[in-house]
């Protein structure tokens, strides 16, 4: 994004024209064509420009179905069935934008997995991944308050249940709660400021992903080596080389959410969201969307009070911290190697905290009573243990393999022993060039 | 991939490479062109709005001289069983003397010309009256019985229009429009 | 390496398993018995209703269910969907009185079902619909197929992904109106209460047995069995749920289609274009 080496050259004279005013062509040039990306980035790395589709998407879709929505608790439960029902292609838009949010979310957790393998967060990216962990923050006020919109049961108990978690903190706990909802209960003020921020909400997500890519486009993308860029055969052109690459990407994730889509567009939701919202009647159970299980299965693992605080607070402290602690996840990892390819120990703890999130989730979705309980519990302490102490302990006794001494190089040792199998660099599928 | 392309692949012929980039590029227009359906159609009128289209209503009790409002694709239509006086006025003005000489009724053709029994419910039902009371101007609603004819006159502009919904001056450039109905006298209008 | 994480993976995988087993003693889990699985015309990827079930289950409506429950979001018009033509469904509409008004005197009336008029609900409210059932209010069938659903439990909701599972709703109706039966000895049944072991959040409903042999005349030769009028009712439901089904799985069909041919071409497109680096 820096002019400095910019390769952008008008050709016509409008274009020269508009480049002396406004260089925008110049920018997006430099940006999304002339940019140098590392020549071994694999198909993990495809999910940043899947997000971008995916948050277009949804907006537009949201945008649409907002004019035919109404936000009132009397209507919306029929005026979401009306959409379904009525409005052309009313269903599609629908279940494109509940199974939309679905697969932001799946597209941003393999993101953040990446980032987590490839030591995307070190030093010098630092305020990338902050700026990505502000983007989930709000991707989760976002997706929570949208779920309240069709004023189904869920929708109703889970924003009572939410905006609960509040009146856990002492003394101004109420207050806060009441402030959130706007009542004693929730209900058509609750529905109504919802709807307004769910539909603000996206356009923020859309301002810090700029900084997000601008982030990016300073410090260059990370690679599975790790492996700083050191010269020019070490990088390829934006375009087309990326640009096609996130294009299969995208194709193949499209064919997947297509198929839920079209095929199954209720497997990720909650059957009760298909009852109307009864302030009087509380479902069998309250569970949230899938991608908020493990963090819920982390607020009931708190089942004790620890000192002066109990168990209600626990909970929500220890959930807030889950996501919080994501933002010092730089400054927590001690490595000197970036990439978990080169850190035999360190893979298999990510790994196992992959599994660990998997299993908090599947906590998350059952009562909480017996086994499941300790499960999340011990499921929650390795959470915090891979943050809190396995990363600044590791970092500092873990003997790294031997790292290339450039991109370039370990690009053509594998081809040369691409018969056999090379160590080290096939955690992850990565393509030739 | 442009740039590149266009100065590698100028001086050959069209090769198998070229048409991949091709039928992809084409492939990925198609797909954006076919999404971006649905996104516009959604803003058509929805089934329920289209089957409230039609509505039927009772004209038993609408004596001579009376009019009834009603309802009609959000749009006050009005049903008049107008007076022998009014027809026969109606009936005495020459084409010539119209501003609009078309008809503007649904159920005959878009050329028809604007006589009375042609802006009336038919023959043998001149004394009927069903017309969308909306003025052809700028949409106002004109009021009833009013004006230099004893027709409509629309408050907001000024248009005047005679006791065939016809206009005779102001700024309106048509007469104002027949919805498509069928009309049993004394008993009942569908319109729609 | 690969077995550190296989392993850990079927550590992962076991604790969840075995914490089902030991949690279920502590509250007792409904259903307590899970829906039959049966095969619907209208599941999989090419389902496609039939028109003959939809209408005989919306006589089992008419006759049965609607004495109780309202079906608010379904309008007549709709039911052209179900084979019927549109002169059919304005006699249908006019056997139906509907709340009309207010008139030019400011009075609510009742008149004859226009097509465009939705099913009249049998209670003005939900009081009231409750206040005459015994305290529970019959619930709405608009979209009551899509609101049942019992989980399929740890590995079966992954492999329902492949198979396409997506009729829990009929499913769960069909087993509950075919799944009265006797209390088991010992039991003690609540007054106005009735047993039925596929109910999805007690043992008992309030609902008495609502079917029985015979009920419903078919004249298309159909079985009047208590099994084939719960199949009828479910499959209507679930029309009366998603009614726009059809065209959204074939719609999918082309779509799929589409990006799976996209994805070929995008494919060797790639292949094409980083082919060029191998001359580095």
């Amino acid at each position: 994004m820096s002019g400095d080496h910019s390769t952008y050259a008008p050709r016509s004279g409008f274009t020269k024209w508009i480049d002396t005013r406004l260089p925008l062509p110049r920018l997006m040039h430099d940006s999304f064509v002339s940019y140098p990306v590392p020549r071994n980035l694999n198909y993990a790395y495809t999910f940043g420009g899947i997000l971008s589709i995916m948050l277009g998407l949804q907006m537009l879709t949201g945008i649409v179905l907002a004019m035919h929505y109404v936000a009132s608790t009397d209507q919306a439960f029929t005026s979401v069935e009306f959409i379904m029902r009525d409005v052309n292609y009313g269903w599609l838009l629908r279940y494109l934008h509940a199974n939309g949010a679905s697969f932001f979310f799946l597209a941003v957790y393999l993101h953040i997995a990446r980032g987590l393998y490839y030591g995307s967060y070190k030093a010098p990216r630092e305020l990338l991944w902050i700026l990505g962990v502000v983007i989930l923050f709000l991707m989760m006020g976002t997706a929570f308050m949208g779920y309240v919109l069709p004023w189904g049961q869920m929708s109703f108990w889970g924003a009572t249940v939410i905006t609960g978690f509040f009146s856990a903190f002492p003394a101004v706990g109420d207050w806060i709660q009441r402030l959130l909802i706007g009542g004693f209960a929730v209900g058509q003020p609750t529905l109504n400021r919802f709807y307004s921020l769910h539909y603000l909400l996206p356009f923020m997500i859309a301002g810090v992903v700029i900084l997000h890519i601008w982030a990016l486009h300073v410090t260059g993308q990370t690679n599975p080596t790790g492996v700083d860029i050191r010269k020019k055969t070490d990088t390829i052109p934006f375009t087309p080389y990326a640009t096609i690459k996130d294009a299969l990407g995208m194709s193949v994730f499209f064919l997947v959410f297509a198929y839920f889509v079209f095929y199954m567009p209720n497997y990720l939701g909650h059957a009760d969201n298909y009852i109307e919202a009864n302030s009087l009647k509380t479902p069998a159970e309250i569970v949230p969307e899938w991608y908020f299980l493990p963090f819920y299965a982390m607020l009931r693992a708190i089942t004790f009070n620890l000192g002066p605080i109990n168990s209600k607070l626990g909970g929500v402290l220890t959930m807030f911290a889950s996501i919080l602690v994501l933002f010092v996840v730089p400054w927590l990892d001690t490595s000197k190697v970036r990439s978990a390819v080169y850190r035999p120990v360190y893979k298999v703890c990510f790994w196992l905290f992959i599994v660990d999130c998997l299993l908090l989730g599947w906590c998350g979705s059952q009562p909480p009573q017996g086994a499941i309980v300790l499960t999340a519990q011990l499921g929650t302490l390795y959470y915090f243990g891979f943050f809190l102490i396995i990363m600044p302990l590791l970092g500092l006794v873990e003997k790294p393999r031997r790292l290339p001494n450039s991109i370039t190089e370990a690009v053509l040792s594998r081809r040369q022993t691409s018969a056999g199998r090379p160590a080290g660099a096939t955690a992850a599928p990565e393509d030739r060039g | 991939m442009s740039e590149h392309e266009t100065t590698a692949d100028s001086e050959h012929e069209p090769n198998r490479r070229d048409f991949l980039y091709l039928a992809t590029g084409m492939a990925g227009v198609v797909g954006a062109a076919s999404l971006a359906w649905p996104f516009i159609d959604q803003m058509r009128p929805d089934a329920s709005t289209l089957a409230a289209a039609s509505i039927e209503v009772d004209i038993s009790s609408l004596e001579k001289g009376s009019t009834l409002q009603v309802k009609w694709r959000g749009k006050p239509v009005t049903i008049r069983n107008r007076t022998d006086k009014e027809v026969q006025e109606a009936k005495d003005v020459q084409l010539s003397d119209l501003k609009d000489p078309v008809a503007r009724n649904a159920n005959l053709d878009a050329n028809a010309d604007a006589t009375d029994i042609n802006r009336s419910a038919g023959k043998g039902k001149e004394n009927w009256f069903v017309m969308i009371q909306v003025c052809t101007h700028l949409g106002c609603i004109p009021l009833g019985e009013q004006g230099e004819f004893g027709g409509w006159f629309c408050p907001c502009h000024g248009s005047v229009y005679d006791t065939a919904g016809r206009i005779r001056h102001g700024p309106a450039p048509y007469n104002m429009e027949l919805p498509p109905f069928d009309l049993t006298p004394g008993k009942t209008v569908r319109i729609g | 390496m690969k077995k550190l994480v296989a392993a850990a993976l079927a550590i992962g995988l076991a604790a969840p398993l075995a914490s089902v087993a030991a949690g279920a003693a502590d509250i007792p889990h409904y259903p307590i018995k899970d829906p039959p699985r049966l095969s619907w015309s209208f599941a999989g990827p090419f389902g496609t209703w039939d028109k003959g079930q939809l209408q005989r289950g919306l006589k089992v409506y008419t006759e049965v269910c609607s004495g109780c429950h309202s079906l608010n979001m379904v309008a007549f018009r709709n039911l052209t969907d179900l084979g019927y033509s549109e002169d059919q469904v304005k006699g249908f509409a006019a056997s139906h009185q509907v709340t009309d008004g207010p008139n030019d005197q400011g009075e609510m009336f009742k008149r004859q079902g226009k097509p465009n008029d939705y099913f009249p609900a049998p209670f003005a409210n939900t009081e009231a619909a409750a206040y005459a059932n015994g305290g529970a209010a019959p619930p709405d069938f608009s979209t009551i197929a899509k609101a049942r659903a019992v989980e399929s439990g740890f590995p079966g909701f992954v492999f329902d992904i492949f198979t396409m599972y997506t009729t829990k709703g009929p499913d769960y109706v069909h087993a509950l109106l075919t799944g009265y039966q006797d209390p088991p000895k010992g039991m003690r049944v609540p007054q106005g209460g009735y047993y039925n072991p596929y109910f999805h959040s007690a043992a008992f409903l309030k609902m008495p047995p609502p079917l029985s042999d015979g009920v419903v005349k078919y004249d298309d030769g159909t079985p009047e069995t208590v099994d084939q009028y719960a199949k009828d009712i479910a499959a209507f439901q679930m029309w009366a749920a998603e009614p726009h089904m059809v065209e959204r799985k074939e719609t999918g069909f082309v779509v799929i289609i589409f990006l799976a041919i996209f994805t070929v071409l995008i494919y060797y497109t790639k292949k094409a274009i980083y082919s060029r680096l191998d001359d580095h």
